[in-house]
């Protein structure tokens, strides 16, 4: 498959051994190693808080290793700043690039290195020209007149794609890219990595989904408790193998949903619409029933969660919860109601970053939490603790800022703030984006289990194995409106794939 | 773990130990080593007189502090206070000229301050404006307003029993009547901030809008009432000046912003939201006080004092980096230093 399994392997690029990265008292990698060589697409994996990010972020020189060996291209490297690493050929790109907003495409391609001509000004045409280029060579259709402003964040991906290779990048590492992309836009990217792959780049490919692991990557390298476990070539192991290393024992890849007893409508949407978004949308989730709303990125599930709950207005129709109507466009309402919210975005929504994970696990009961309209601190750890260990989120303390979690660790502290509330409808966008396999079975397991204790369910996921195995029944949006409704013994993925994608005319009634 | 390095597995500090190491300690512990330094080189300084003054001196500055530090918090600014406060120094001149009560004046004023703010609060909630941009504007306007009000007169026949009660002390102790009025406010504000939900949702909002929504924080109503709050305690310190100097003019208070946001500041709130106590702006507000009147009691003239009060602000900003940077480095040193021998 790939040009890398001649006899002489390719030169190693980049060479990080026994690398050290504590911060204050938590050590973060206790002894990271990952070997690059040219030409090579390199998964690296292990668990949430494994220690992944923070080798990535040793590599970009956003963070000194207290202790390591480091070599680029044969040579010694140490890091001082970001400037250092990109001088080195080392690009990354984080899962959220950040662009600037208001500048064309191709200007932020060029930024802090546009093209002058001869009067020092810059060269507006050869910017453009060069830009154009770039996504030729790419193979991905963007205009570089635009605006940054709007573009899909798959779309930003590739601009800091384009911009690294404008560098000469002869690493590029990408952490956890697909965990916000489309199907379609995944494979995009991956086209563009095994075109750049090709060129002789050394790629390092961070995932929790197996199925790109195994169809994009040479080798994998398995971390565990921040250090390192081994290297595989892809081609020669199983994903059975590599889960084992990475979790320390065996795994079920899939947890399905235990049967539950299902009682009476807990929510109830009728004929609602959002001008433009979404049209008629009926929707019924009972207690103890986990609905699962699939379709492509973009159909309008997230917009109809967020206008059920509150977030945004809607032109049209009523939800009821429980038979009592919901004020619209009032979270607060929703919340009191007994709605949670799961939102897709924990870094923008679901979580304040920059405070503590006592505070953020407390932050949507803080009215319950008082007592006669006062908070105690004692009381909100106590309440904190309680939620946290029951996800067994691991953090150095209650009172570290939830930012110095590890990803997975961030979406259990998510978790946490909204089963605190003690809802009786949870809707949940993406459970399980960016969330390693050990946890995401417990994900999976903890979700059935909240169903099993008569809490209605309504889940969004764009992972079909995911909608499957946990649905009761499948609610497919195309363009805004349901397409159908499948029961879970018709629920297979060609049915849903169908519904999901095919025109409106072609799907019985 | 690892095979070279053994893991400072040294358990998380007790909470009191945090707390002793936090900026809010740091901070009172300057505020009484400056108290203390103060007492022993000046020989005026340690007397019930030093108290009064003192604590006369830094009564509006608290005040307005308290109302700020929760809009700072929540991620906007409020410039227009000391125009608020002249505002209502103004409007009590021209009142107690066209013989209203003494009650009537100060509700009357407490109500314009009401107005003030809560015109900045439909310009930053309602429609969304950035309050800086809004503030500087009602800076300018509150201020010609009162120039409208009363003209370059000056009012200054209040009534001695006011007057006399503003700067009034409880017994011996030099501590001003009109301080447990402020220390309720104070206290007020401590509660609501650290200690109320409303609170909660105030460090969500000042660090991200978007995540607050989520949790049912109401941005728009919240900043709203925040604006009113900062409106209504710049009248109450608009009064107090006026009738401790027992003059209404319309430049009372001016230049007042600054002085109160660069406290709020030097006691550690965030000027980006999200991050601050009151302890710590009491204690800011305090420090400012006391460096200043140490300095004044020494003649010491006003230029030096606003120096004085720019240099600490850049220190408190300045100083925390800087330890936080040699920390940094120190424990890389002593981790290479046991890695090594071991390491290759
Ligand atoms: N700035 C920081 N301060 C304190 N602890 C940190 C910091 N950054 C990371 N950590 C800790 O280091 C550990 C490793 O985190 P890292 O983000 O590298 O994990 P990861 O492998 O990328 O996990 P995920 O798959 O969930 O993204 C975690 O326990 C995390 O809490
Ligand atoms: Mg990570």
């Amino acid at each position: 498959m790939t040009s890398n399994h001649e006899a002489a392997p390719a030169p190693v690029v980049l060479e990080l051994r026994n690398a050290v990265k504590s911060f204050g008292a938590v050590v973060a990698v206790s002894d990271g190693t990952i070997e690059l060589r040219e030409g090579e697409i390199h998964a690296l994996i292990g668990e949430n808080g494994a220690g992944k990010s923070t080798m990535v972020k040793i590599l970009a020189g956003v963070h000194r290793p207290d202790v390591a060996t480091f070599q680029v291209a044969g040579e010694d490297a140490s890091f001082r700043n970001v400037g250092d690493s990109k001088a080195a050929g080392i690009s990354v790109i984080y899962q959220e690039p950040t662009l600037f907003p208001d500048l064309t495409v191709a200007e932020n391609i060029f930024i802090g290195r546009q093209p002058v001509n001869r009067l020092r000004l810059i060269d507006r045409r050869r910017m453009r020209r060069d830009a154009a280029a770039l996504f030729a060579e790419l193979g991905v259709d963007l205009d570089p007149h635009r605006i940054a402003d709007g573009l899909s964040i798959a779309d930003q991906q590739l601009i800091e794609i384009a911009k690294a290779i404008s560098m000469d990048a002869r690493v590029l590492v990408m952490d956890e890219p697909t965990a916000a992309l489309s199907g379609a836009e995944v494979d995009r990217l991956f086209t563009v990595a095994r075109r750049l792959r090709d060129q002789g780049v050394g790629i390092l490919f961070i995932s929790h989904r197996f199925e790109e692991i195994f169809a994009l990557t040479d080798r994998i390298t398995v971390m565990r408790d921040g250090a390192y476990v081994s290297t595989h070539q892809t081609a020669e192991t199983t994903e059975a193998e590599v889960v084992r290393e990475m979790v320390g024992r065996s795994v079920d890849q899939l947890f399905p949903k235990e049967p539950a007893p299902i009682g009476e409508p807990v929510l109830e949407v009728t004929g609602l619409t959002r001008r433009g978004i979404f049209s008629d949308i009926n929707l019924v989730v009972r207690s103890g029933e986990i609905v699962g709303l699939a379709g492509l990125v973009g159909a309008g599930r997230t917009e109809v969660a967020r206008a059920v709950f509150g977030i945004d207005r809607y032109d049209d129709g009523s939800v009821t919860l429980n038979g009592t109507p919901i004020p619209p466009h009032d979270p607060q309402a929703s919340i009191d109601a007994g709605i949670a919210f799961v939102p897709e975005d924990r870094r923008k929504q679901g979580l304040v970053m920059d405070l503590s994970v006592a505070r953020n696990a407390t932050l949507a009961v803080r009215r319950e939490l008082a007592r006669m309209g006062l908070i105690s601190a004692s009381h909100e750890r106590e309440v904190a603790e309680e939620w946290t260990d029951r996800l067994q989120v691991k953090t150095s303390s209650q009172s570290a800022p939830v930012s110095t979690l590890s990803g997975g660790n961030q979406q259990k502290v998510v978790l946490a703030k909204w089963l605190a509330t003690e809802p009786s409808l949870l809707i949940i966008d993406e459970p399980t984006r960016g969330i390693d396999v050990g946890t995401k079975s417990e994900v999976h397991r903890l979700i059935s289990d909240l169903a099993g204790r008569g809490i209605a369910i309504l889940m969004i996921s764009s992972e079909l194995p995911e909608v499957l195995g946990m649905a009761d029944r499948v609610v497919v949006m195309r363009e805004g409106r349901v397409s159908e409704v499948i029961d879970r013994s018709d629920a297979v993925p060609e049915a849903v794939m169908r519904a999901a994608t095919a025109a409106r005319e072609e799907v019985p009634a | 773990m690892s095979t070279i390095v053994s893991p400072e597995k040294k358990a998380a500090r007790p909470r009191w130990q945090n707390a002793l190491l936090s900026r809010d300690a740091v901070m009172v512990a300057i505020l009484i080593a400056t108290i203390i330094t103060a007492s022993a080189m000046l020989p005026r300084f340690a007397s019930p007189l030093t108290v009064g003054f003192l604590l006369i001196d830094v009564i509006p500055v608290l005040l307005i502090a308290m109302p700020m530090t929760l809009v700072i918090i929540a991620g906007e600014i409020d410039l227009s206070v000391a125009s608020t406060a002249g505002l209502t120094s103004a409007l009590m001149g021209v009142l107690w000229q066209s013989g209203q009560s003494m009650v009537t004046i100060v509700v009357l004023g407490l109500i314009a301050g009401l107005l003030c703010g809560a015109l900045n609060g439909l310009l930053v909630a309602g429609l969304g404006l950035p309050s800086l941009a809004v503030t500087i504007g009602t800076l300018a306007l509150y201020r010609g307003l009162a120039l409208v009000t009363i003209g370059d007169d000056a009012v200054a026949d209040f009534p001695v029993e006011a007057t006399s009660f503003v700067t009034s002390k409880i017994g011996a102790t030099g501590i001003p009547v009109v301080m447990i009025g402020a220390l309720l406010i104070v206290l007020a504000y401590a509660v609501v901030l650290h200690m109320t939900p409303f609170g909660r949702g105030l460090f969500a909002l000042g660090f991200s809008t978007e995540a607050a929504k989520f949790v049912g924080v109401k941005v728009d109503r919240t900043k709203f009432w925040l604006f009113v709050g900062t409106g209504v305690v710049s009248a109450l310190a608009g009064i107090f000046w006026t009738l401790r100097y027992s003059s209404a003019r319309s430049d009372n208070a001016s230049g007042l912003e600054l002085a109160v946001v660069a406290a709020v500041l030097l006691g550690g709130v965030s000027i980006f939201g999200g991050r601050g106590t009151i302890l710590g702006v009491v204690s800011a507000v305090l420090l400012i006080g006391t460096v200043n009147y140490g300095l004044r009691l020494e003649r010491v003239s006003d230029v030096v004092l606003i120096i004085v009060t720019g240099a600490l602000l850049i220190i408190s900003v300045v100083g925390p980096r800087i330890a936080e940077g040699v920390a940094t480095r120190w424990r890389g040193r002593r981790l290479r230093a046991r890695v090594s021998p071991t390491s290759s």
